[in-house]
């Protein structure tokens, strides 16, 4: 059986057989376990919430209003039929023209209109995953590497290395100064590359930041752009929170608005990545956006595109949409302000059991600290915690461990994707496990953990978890920290 | 250091071939009836634009699809939240249905080893990445479809090496092509992983044979490599000898649970079939759980958008919807496929029997002033710039023939069709007279209208088939 297993892996290749897809790390475990045990309000009152979703469901009734009175928006429709060829057949790899006006406008109104983004620029993806590992392909040879500050976004493990065999080099950033990135952290993270032979080729921020929930401040954005222009090394911005600013639009400054006021910056470094996946909430429909200051790119990228092309019927639903300036201008104050009151809720339930987030002001998460109820400081206690946490809370929050993070005891914990009664029942949940455990050392439960993880036998991806070398305190998360 | 990644500086992109600079002097001077009867006629694009009217009367009497409407209930917020990489259940379901009655219902698939991609496009690129590593090569019989060098080895850094087909057997593949392929990959230390076969082919327009197909498992088998093959115009075929596909010759040879069962791979796509190329709907079919689950977790790069996969899934779940646009497509391919054999007839011109695809294998190897690809490239030039009509030369489809064309017929009006005729008529009539003496000076500026074109870093449109 095992030789036959290995010669059916000897087929494939090693990208294909290995585990560069990242999906072992416990990220993905949650989500596993919420699958097996969903939370519903009637039919599964006890089962797991999720939390691990950076979804934002807050405002489809506005959409819905929208799509209901634009029926044409959509080419199926009566009204919209007959444009059904013209769309069908547009594959087009530069896309519909009217939808890069609408997104580049889109992405000027988010950033208040401070920046204008050229319709020219605007290349396709599928999705922002896509768009990191095209980003990835046309900056980075196989080995080189972009510096990336920790936390950062799991997915980036496989959306920047799996496939395009680019490194990525932490940049730590510590719990003691609020997980800023210094400029000391940097050159030390690059020092190290260049000692251990690793050609850096970029840096890359997500900003605002995926799991801090907080957008950079202009000195530190300046400080980088100077840093990335004396290493001649490239920028990467994901900006795809910028519209989950809880201010609204006037807030958030975006690398475009650095480079507009800096004239010394090589815009041949610059790029942007972006996606309507969280601002709008429409992570189904896939539109990525890879946005560059550097031709080459912009062309290189464009010819990529082809590899993961938005769906021309979602185009142009996206392009009508986008151009109603009524509707966009009001949906991205109401969205903003409906993510601040939920935002607002959460860290209060949280903060009246004491428990602490670090002052976030956009996202759909809170980065939520919980060392203080570690029984050691090591990331082997997190993962218990944790387990406790989705067995016994039952609650799918994501370990900092699984975002890299360099301190453990920080947990990601998700509040844009539930409605406010399901949110209420979380801090409930939340509320009876700091009641019960007002010690800040966990009681040992050690056959707990095991016993508790054969949440359903009979699910087959159950024995994946179980042998999965995550499970275990050697887990290559610990290890990777090194 | 250099700045950008040697793929983002290289041209293995392909878009420097002569394929997609058609395309572009198309585009400059695009043939439209009223704005501009005198503009290029574009007959290098494999779309298929006959059959949109059944569409849109689906769509016309499905009101719940179309509206994001299920049971009369909005289903928008269920839509826009899904990203599961392993697609919409029903979708997959309805897919793998319409692929088998496209097939005669002589196979059937199992949804749970069907993986949903960005188009054929990321399809063949997510194989490549899962079978091969950088360096490692897949054989292709030629002619093969330009975009091919693009999609399976761009990103990938795999190498494609050829399996000689030639006129003389009507471009079969032979064991011979075979073994020279293999060998010749051998000889340049290149590890073969598998071959890659277009089913109908692109650009030949034919079916392949039972026994071509028994040789490739044979083949495969033997060599204890991978068969991939790219079924994309599989519900194109409008005449015998009819569609047999890779499966169907596996069901039959007992193959099931065989080594090679599980090395067997197809590709699916509605760009043609539906023609909806602008929907990015592509599939991978494998039996081999291993290269379904990493083909699964790299289509994270290439979703198919949700709100296509309902409005698929809704439309192919029809039977009747799908039973008559499978057989009223065919009819309408065969008989605008008939109007371009004898359109092409009426000019002395003979094309490769075929029956299937969106387009001809057309033969003008008569109308070459010598049997070389430079004069099929001063021949293609004529025929864009003068006769402007935009056909694919062979050499861009790495025919090992020069004076083979490439000719859409399913991508334009009848009426259109008709006037590319007679223009390419007058053309041949007026070429018949013309002073052979001409001939060498011509040509001489024509080469130079070829090194200016090829040397020339333009943008181009995206490519397609």
């Amino acid at each position: 059986m095992e030789s036959m297993l290995r010669k059916q892996k000897e087929m494939l290749s090693k990208i294909a057989s290995g585990n560069g897809h990242g999906e072992n790390s416990p990220y993905f475990d949650g989500w596993k376990a919420y699958e097996t045990d969903p939370y519903h309000p009637t039919k599964n009152p006890n089962g797991v919430i999720q939390m691990g979703l950076a979804e934002n469901q807050l405002c489809f009734d506005l959409v819905q209003q929208w799509l209901l009175n634009n029926p044409e928006a959509s080419i199926c429709t009566a009204e919209g039929v007959n444009d059904f060829r013209n769309i069908a057949i547009f594959q087009d790899y530069h896309g519909l023209p009217e939808f890069r006006n609408a997104v580049a406008k889109f992405m000027g109104k988010v950033r208040g209109n401070r920046v204008k983004y050229d319709p020219d620029r605007i290349v396709m993806s599928g999705g922002a995953t896509g768009a990191h590992e095209t980003v990835a392909f046309c900056l980075a040879d196989p080995g080189e590497a972009f510096l990336v500050p920790t936390p950062y976004y799991p997915g980036f493990d496989r959306d920047l290395r799996w496939r395009t065999g680019v490194q990525l080099v932490p940049v730590e950033c510590y719990s003691s100064n609020n997980f800023e990135i210094t400029r000391e952290a940097m050159e030390a993270a690059y020092q190290k590359a260049q000692e251990d032979n690793i050609t850096i080729k970029g840096l890359l921020l997500t900003n605002p930041s995926n799991p801090l929930g907080t957008y950079l401040h202009r000195e530190t954005l300046r400080s980088l752009v100077n840093f990335i222009n004396e290493k001649n090394i490239h920028l990467v911005c994901d900006e795809i929170y910028a519209a989950t600013v809880f201010s609204g639009q006037r807030d958030f400054i975006s690398i475009s608005e650095i480079i507009e006021e800096d004239t010394a910056c090589n815009r041949n470094l610059i790029h942007l990545v972006y996606s309507l996946s969280k601002d709008m909430g429409f992570p189904g429909f896939r539109v990525g956006i890879i946005y560059s200051y550097n031709d080459t790119v912009v062309s290189c990228a464009r010819r990529m595109s082809s590899f993961g092309l938005v769906s021309s019927q979602t185009q142009h639903l996206i392009a009508s949409m986008l151009s109603d300036d009524e509707f966009v201008d009001g949906f991205l104050m109401e969205s903003a302000k409906r993510l601040a009151k939920r935002h607002r809720a959460f860290t209060c339930g949280l903060s009246q059991v004491g428990i602490g987030c670090l002052k976030s002001n956009a996202g759909l998460f809170l980065w939520m600290d919980l060392h203080h109820l570690l029984k050691e400081q090591t990331y082997e206690a997190e993962m218990k915690l944790w387990k406790v946490i989705i067995d016994e809370v039952k609650l799918n929050v994501s370990p900092g461990s699984s975002f890299h993070c360099p301190n453990p005891g920080w947990f990601r914990v998700c509040f844009a994707n539930m409605d406010k009664e399901t949110m209420e029942v979380a801090l409930s949940r939340i509320r009876s496990f700091m009641r019960k455990n007002k010690e800040p050392k966990l009681p040992v439960k050690k056959l707990c953990w095991t016993k508790s993880l054969r949440l359903s036998t009979s699910f087959k991806r159950l024995d994946d978890i179980i042998s999965s070398p995550c499970m275990s305190p050697q887990s290559p998360l610990v290890r990777a920290r090194t | 250091m250099k700045l950008l990644s040697r793929k983002a500086t290289c041209n293995s992109h392909g878009q420097g071939s002569s394929y997609f600079l058609g395309w572009q002097e198309y585009e400059k001077n695009p043939y439209d009836e009223v704005k501009n009867p005198k503009g290029i006629i574009q007959m290098g694009l494999a779309e298929n634009q006959l059959s949109f009217v059944l569409l849109e009367s689906w769509l016309a009497e499905n009101p719940d699809a179309a509206g994001f409407k299920r049971d009369g209930q909005s289903i928008f917020r269920e839509l826009a939240l899904f990203q599961d990489y392993h697609g919409l259940p029903a979708f997959k379901q309805a897919l793998v249905e319409f692929m088998s009655e496209v097939r005669g219902n002589k196979v059937t698939f199992d949804p749970s080893n069907l993986v949903l991609a960005a188009g054929a496009t990321s399809a063949n690129e997510t194989l490549m990445f899962c079978l091969a590593e950088p360096g490692e090569a897949f054989l292709l019989p030629t002619p093969y479809y330009p975009g091919f060098d693009r999609d399976l080895k761009w990103r990938t850094e795999v190498e494609i090496v050829p399996i000689q087909c030639t006129s003389s057997n009507s471009f079969q593949i032979t064991e011979t092509a075979l073994e020279d392929a293999y060998q010749l990959a051998q000889k340049r230390n290149l590890k073969v992983k598998g071959v890659l076969v277009t089913n109908p082919s692109n650009p030949l327009g034919t079916t392949m044979t039972r026994a071509e197909l028994k040789l490739l498992l044979n083949f495969i088998s033997v060599k204890n490599i991978h068969l991939i093959s790219d079924e994309i115009y599989s519900g194109t075929v409008f005449s015998s000898p009819g569609f047999i596909s890779i499966m169907e010759i596996l069901k039959e040879s007992n193959c099931e649970n065989t080594e090679v069962w599980n090395r067997v791979h197809i590709v699916y796509s509605l760009s043609k079939d539906l023609g909806l190329p602008g929907f990015r709907v592509g599939a991978i079919y494998s039996n081999d759980d291993m290269v379904v689950a990493a083909a699964t977790k790299m289509s994270s790069f290439g979703l198919v958008s949700s709100q296509t996969q309902y409005l698929l899934s809704a439309m192919l779940s029809d039977k009747q919807f799908t039973k008559n646009y499978i057989s009223e497509n065919q009819k309408r391919l065969k008989q605008r496929h008939k109007k371009l054999v004898s359109g092409l007839e009426k000019s002395g011109i003979s094309c490769l029997k075929s029956n299937a695809g969106l387009f001809c294998w057309v033969d003008m190897r008569h109308l070459l002033s010598s049997k070389t690809f430079e004069a099929e490239m001063e021949l293609w030039k004529k025929i864009v710039y003068d006769v402007k009509l935009n056909i694919s030369p062979g050499s861009s489809c790495h025919c090992s023939e020069p004076g083979w064309f490439r000719v859409c017929f399913a991508n334009m009006s009848e009426e259109t069709l008709k006037l590319s005729m007679q223009r390419l008529k007058a053309f041949v009539d007026s070429a018949a007279t013309t002073n052979q003496s001409n001939k060498i000076s011509r040509r001489k500026s024509l080469i130079k209208w070829v090194f200016r074109l090829s040397f020339d870093d333009r943008e181009t449109i995206h490519g397609d088939r």
